[in-house]
């Protein structure tokens, strides 16, 4: 049975049992690497992902629940999202990996919150666990990214 | 783990290795020590560290392992310093094993020991140097002009005349020109990219655009991916197994079993991990089938009786200890850590005949051609390895277990294969920061000076089990770090070390045993001022031995007085972090000192702990001298890290062992920082210095430790010696 579902702005049909989750179909299925696996528990946020705006965590997102909906991945922030360039801005990134999560986070935290506290993207953001220690980075990239128009 | 170079002769080696589609291609190398790694290495032309091709392409090849501490950028610095070309126009790529790249601090083509800019340092801008030597040279025998009126710029040479001609086109005539035997090197006076605050990484765009390829996303024509289900028990074995029902999923391809394990292998990962889960095994337990924590800590504390190998020792200790006014005995004991990094462990292997490609992210790709040989019956030459980004290093990838699970599973299914654990296998299969005991005594004087000193510590051999060459007489030079070079002057003192087998696998992890015993004996130092009556800050000054430190067994600042260091880095973090000023109830702060891999860090803790002793580290002031800063806001970024690191440690990390296996499983069990917990002020400040430069990857995660539990003791008058220090360790001190 085929799924389809947007992502990144184009229609995408895939034909995997529903239950599969959406990080795994977006990773083998439609190689889209940026998004990554941590846990597979939603325990450390590196799935994250949107769906229809609101970050949510791909490993724990089956793909039949995503049918006809709007997923935006890493590779669909665009590479010069506020986010990207506060981020380069900043030199945010050491190993990286765990970054396009924390990226798709602090996108879905400025969409609903344009002037966020130290206090919002601490709630927003500890989902996203960093084993580098980028987090003083982060959440300054997210104060610079909110001053962006 | 620069021990193992100790009295080695520095003499530099320069090898052309051919030229490289008509360019130049330069390596250079210094001779290597006793090897880490027992296998010997073939030399795989053309690898070097810098090729300029004839389209005046500049590579220059990474032959440290990427995993966050930015050897991506701060080593082409290097290089570029003195090859005088826009960085920017570089291309970076990771090296394969080859001899050339061997790390002469370690012995091997490794990376860890924060020693990948140390030994890049002469090595890299020499390579730098004597490429452009030889560009020049090319220029001047072209136009039939001496070097000495030529210039090297931006990627080209200039002469007398208005002549000039760009690297590329000089590439090839300058693979013919005689390699310099004296190759001076700029002044830090005029550094332009070493030492550049505004520098930029190098690798910052695909990790923020999601094009960087960790080795998770590998993927290769025709591969398939199996997902493993591994003995629960450490060193269990699989006895039998059912793989009826995980055949019947949709996709499985095919289940093996492999030296550790039974692998399904699928056309998804997905596919494979349902497969996995459907396997019905019967495990052989094996040695450690009842080994539980309550064990380890009694085996442990039996071990600790014994006397041990003496490391460090001078005066007559037991005199000392009858002549002291006041003796101060305590016993610190710490746990188990795993690494977990966030990128779970994985492996891309295509095994046939007569070739096996291996993609990984490694810390020790010179290890895997022969390891995959050995489990493969192909030879370590027709082993070729591909070093991926890394997500997150921290020691467990020095281990090439995963690599040669991959291998076997493909051998056995004749596909490439990509073995992807889980964070369950991950956390589970771990190599461990060793638990121990540590056991302190000191006689003080009546005016609170140290006048013996007694350290005993017992604990796992990591080297023992990987390189058991260091090990020599019980002592296990990583073992030993962080205390061996014990800073205070103290007239009596005998530092022993016990090697106690838990069954447990152990592992180097970040900072290694200074994480141990650096962190026992600052916490220890702070109990001993407190005896004293003495301000922790001016009572480590006031004993700092100003002579020679002494580093038997581990460092490089062997016979390098670093006590003038330590002095500087306390008094500044006394300045910054406004040390005397009174803190309000529930609140306090704590001092902790260290040297390790030459570089000193002060670090002040502040902190807030609450009436159920819940703790919140509010800000950490740290002064650091690491020499030389080559990419300045990395190395803030590696102080931002290690702390952060070390926090996670000493205040939630804690593996514990039932029924055999390790009982955290994902990190709802095992915490690590989140952004919430990271300290909202982190005060940073580095001294300046033209000294050669420090290591920076993890010392700091050691010295945040002791610091935050001095504080917790200045907040609330609980001294915890187990940890972490979480609210049971702490109310129960």
């Amino acid at each position: 049975m085929k799924i389809s579902f947007n992502v990144n702005g184009k229609q995408s049909s895939v034909d995997v049992p529903p239950d599969t989750p959406l990080l795994w179909v977006l990773r083998d299925t439609l190689g889209l690497t940026g998004t990554k696996f941590g846990c597979g528990k939603a325990l450390c946020g590196a799935c994250t992902v949107h769906l229809n705006g609101m970050a949510v965590r791909s490993c724990q997102t089956p793909v039949g629940s995503v049918s006809g909906q709007k997923v935006t991945t890493i590779e669909g922030l665009g590479g010069n999202h506020k986010v990207q360039k506060a981020w380069i801005a900043l030199d945010v990134p050491q190993c990286g990996y765990c970054q396009p999560g924390q990226m798709m986070s602090a996108a879905a935290l400025l969409a609903a919150n344009k002037k966020p506290t130290d206090d919002d993207i601490d709630a927003f953001m500890s989902g996203n666990i960093c084993r580098c220690g980028t987090y003083p980075r982060i959440r300054a990239a997210i104060k610079e990214a909110a001053k962006m128009a | 783990m620069e021990n193992i170079i100790k009295n080695e002769t520095r003499r530099d080696f320069l090898k052309v290795s051919g030229t490289v589609a008509g360019g130049l291609a330069l390596g250079f190398y210094l001779p290597t020590g006793p090897r880490i790694a027992q296998a010997a290495v073939q030399t795989n032309s053309p690898n070097a560290w810098i090729k300029i091709g004839t389209d005046n392409s500049v590579t220059i090849m990474c032959a440290r392992s990427e995993m966050g501490q930015d050897v991506y950028t701060s080593m082409t610095m290097l290089v570029v310093e003195e090859l005088e070309v826009d960085i920017n126009k570089v291309k970076v790529e990771f090296a394969p094993p080859a001899e050339v790249y061997i790390n002469a601090l370690l012995g091997g083509q490794l990376t860890g020991g924060s020693t990948a800019v140390r030994d890049a340092w002469e090595k890299l801008r020499k390579a730098g140097a004597s490429a452009r030597m030889m560009l020049v040279a090319a220029a001047a025998s072209e136009w039939g002009v001496d070097a000495s009126q030529l210039k090297a710029a931006n990627g080209m040479v200039t002469g007398p005349g208005g002549k000039q001609a760009t690297y590329g086109k000089l590439a090839a005539k300058a693979a013919t020109m005689e390699v310099p035997k004296d190759v001076p090197l700029k002044p830090s006076s005029q550094f332009k990219v070493v030492g550049n605050v505004r520098q930029k990484r190098l690798d910052t765009a695909a990790k923020v655009n999601g094009t960087a390829q960790f080795g998770i996303d590998t993927r290769v024509p025709g591969m398939l991916y199996a997902a493993v289900a591994m003995a629960p028990m450490i060193g269990g074995k699989v006895a039998s197994y059912d793989d009826s029902r995980a055949k019947s999923v949709p996709g499985v391809k095919a289940v093996v079993q492999y030296s550790r394990g039974v692998a399904v292998v699928a056309d998804s990962y997905w596919q494979a991990k349902k497969g996995k889960d459907l396997l019905l095994i019967q495990w052989d337990a094996g040695p450690n089938a009842d080994n539980d924590q309550k064990k380890i800590w009694e085996g442990i504390r039996n071990a600790s009786q014994q006397p041990g190998a003496v490391f460090r020792e001078h005066g007559d200790v037991a005199a000392g200890m009858g002549q002291a006014a006041k003796t101060v005995e305590a016993t610190y004991q710490l746990p188990f850590l795993s690494h977990s990094p966030m990128e779970p462990q994985n492996t891309t292997a295509d095994v046939r005949a007569d070739k096996a490609v291996i993609i990984t992210p490694t810390q020790f790709q010179q290890l895997i051609p022969h390891v995959v040989a050995g489990a493969t019956g192909l030879k370590p030459e027709q082993v070729e390895v591909h070093t991926t980004f890394l997500g997150g290093g921290f020691g467990r990838r020095v281990e090439v277990d995963y690599a040669i699970d991959a291998a076997e599973i493909s051998k056995a299914v004749g596909a490439p294969v990509k073995m992807v654990w889980s964070r369950e296998d991950d956390m589970t299969h771990d190599s461990y920061r060793p638990a121990g005991l540590y056991k302190l005594t000191a006689g003080l004087d009546s005016g609170g000076k140290p006048v013996a000193m007694r350290f005993h510590s017992t604990s796992p051999s990591i080297s023992a089990r990987l390189f058991p060459s260091v090990v020599k007489d019980g002592i296990d030079p990583f073992a030993v770090e962080g205390i061996d070079n014990y800073p205070y002057e103290t007239p009596n003192l005998k530092f022993t070390y016990q090697m106690h087998d838990t069954g447990v696998t152990p592992g180097y992890w970040r900072a290694v045993s200074h994480n141990l015993n650096a962190v026992a004996l600052e916490c220890f130092i702070d109990e001993m001022a407190q005896a004293a009556g003495k301000d922790p800050i001016q009572y480590r000054i006031d004993m700092l031995d100003m002579g020679s430190t002494k580093h038997q067994w581990s460092g490089l600042s062997a016979g390098v007085p670093v006590g003038t260091r330590m002095k500087r880095v306390l008094e500044e973090v006394r300045a910054k972090s406004g040390w005397s000023k009174k803190m309000p109830e529930g609140k306090g702060m704590g001092v902790a000192v260290m040297e390790g891999y030459n570089t000193v860090i002060a670090m002040v803790a502040e902190v807030t702990v609450s009436s159920s002793y819940d703790v919140s580290v509010d800000k950490i002031t740290a002064v650091i001298d690491a020499g030389t800063l080559v990419h300045p806001d990395q190395a803030l970024a590696q102080m931002q890290s290690t702390i952060n690191f070390g926090q996670s440690a000493c205040m939630w990390g804690e593996i514990t062992i039932k029924n055999g296996g390790v009982e955290q499983t994902n990190f709802d069990m095992y915490r690590v920082a989140r952004m919430n917990e990271n300290p909202k002020v982190l005060d940073i400040h580095f001294i300046k210095s033209d000294s050669v430069p420090g290591g920076l990857g993890e010392p700091g995660t050691a010295v945040v430790q002791p610091a935050i539990g001095n504080a917790i003791f200045a907040a609330c008058g609980k001294r915890c010696r187990t940890l972490p220090f979480t609210p049971e360790n702490i109310g129960g001190a």
